[in-house]
């Protein structure tokens, strides 16, 4: 995975408000986790289409935060879950492991 | 303009009020996390704009919009580009943009939304201070099906049944079960036009076809008529 995520994103968004910032900064934090959470024991129970609905809530946050191709897996790997594919599912760990880690980090 | 945000995602409604706030003349009147709880409130206020989210669990962005009669313009917000093609079967939707949304696409479509004219009287109607869609409120009842709301035209409802904790509604094209009681439907009814003929029915008295001596008919629904309720049945009667 080349991508890294970034708050490039949010940065253009909030025109130098600092408040802003820092909202959408700890919701990020506090919701993540959570919806990471939701999600890996959603797919582990083979819970499919409701493991699709995390990721597709998952999706909007994985763009803010600057992913690109990181996106285009998402969305692929959403419909694949729909459809009883769930090759990409390594690949869109890595995405939920590297945001994890950089959340805990700011 | 003024506009409100309707997103189950948190996120996604604090970005769209930061891009507002980017917009010079552009107020964000409400946020609201379903759509259930925005039709209370544009039962109340008007507004000229709307950002909906289209997939929020329960009621879809898609669904909230078939409840307005007349509604403002629509800005729809998702992640999902899947949508686009039925987002063009709906004239108020002036356009439909991606999640994360930017400052550029989202100052293309507040361009659009303005120079988009008002679909109607009515959905302009906030800078008449009149409320939306008066009609729409004394012809609408709105029931709540597996956590959906459907609009019903009052003036074609036939009968109500009562079952138990639920009610029956026959309407000229569709039979509904809702969890509610008589007494509750009959608040929302107009009197001069619905009458309790019996302990289980209400009866929409302009659908009747023809009356005996403890019922009437209605459609193809024979109804009893209670002794108590029979005067008043006959009273309200065009009698000969």
């Amino acid at each position: 995975m080349n991508e890294a995520p970034n708050l490039s994103y949010i940065k253009e968004l909030s025109a130098g408000s600092e408040e802003f910032e820092e909202k959408i900064i700890g919701l990020l934090k506090r919701e993540f986790p959570e919806e990471k959470n939701e999600f890996l024991n959603n797919y582990n129970s083979s819970v499919f289409k409701a493991a699709a609905e995390n990721v597709h809530k998952l999706k909007h946050k994985i763009g803010m935060l600057g992913f690109e191709d990181g996106y285009q897996t998402t969305i692929a790997f959403e419909e694949g879950l729909l459809k009883g594919e769930y090759s990409l599912f390594s690949k869109f760990m890595l995405i939920l492991d590297s945001i994890d880690e950089f959340l805990k980090n700011l | 303009m003024n506009c409100i945000i309707i997103d189950d995602e948190e996120a996604a409604r604090l970005i769209i009020g930061q891009l507002c706030t980017q917009v010079d003349d552009l107020d964000v009147i409400e946020e609201f996390p379903n759509a259930i709880q925005a039709i209370k409130f544009l039962n109340k206020e008007s507004i000229d704009l709307i950002f909906l989210d289209i997939h929020m669990p329960d009621f879809t962005g898609f669904d909230f919009i078939q409840t307005l009669k007349n509604p403002p313009k629509i800005i729809l917000t998702t992640s999902d580009k899947n949508f686009a093609l039925e987002a063009f079967e709906y004239e108020c939707i002036v356009d439909y943009l991606i999640k994360p949304v930017t400052l550029p696409r989202f100052l293309k479509a507040i361009q659009k939304a303005e120079s988009t004219p008002a679909l109607d009287v009515a959905a302009s109607s906030s800078s008449t201070g009149e409320a939306k869609g008066t009609g729409s409120e004394e012809n609408d009842l709105y029931i709540n099906i597996d956590r959906r709301l459907i609009k019903i035209d009052i003036p074609t409802i036939n009968v109500i049944e009562a079952k138990g904790d639920y009610i029956l509604i026959k309407t000229e094209k569709q039979n509904y079960t809702v969890h509610s009681t008589l007494k509750k439907i009959e608040e929302k009814l107009p009197e001069d036009v619905f009458l309790k003929v019996h302990r289980s029915y209400v009866i929409n008295f302009k659908k009747i076809i023809d009356i005996e001596d403890n019922s009437v008919l209605i459609a193809k629904d024979v109804i009893p008529v209670s002794r108590s309720k029979r005067p008043e049945l006959m009273r309200r009667l065009n009698l000969l």
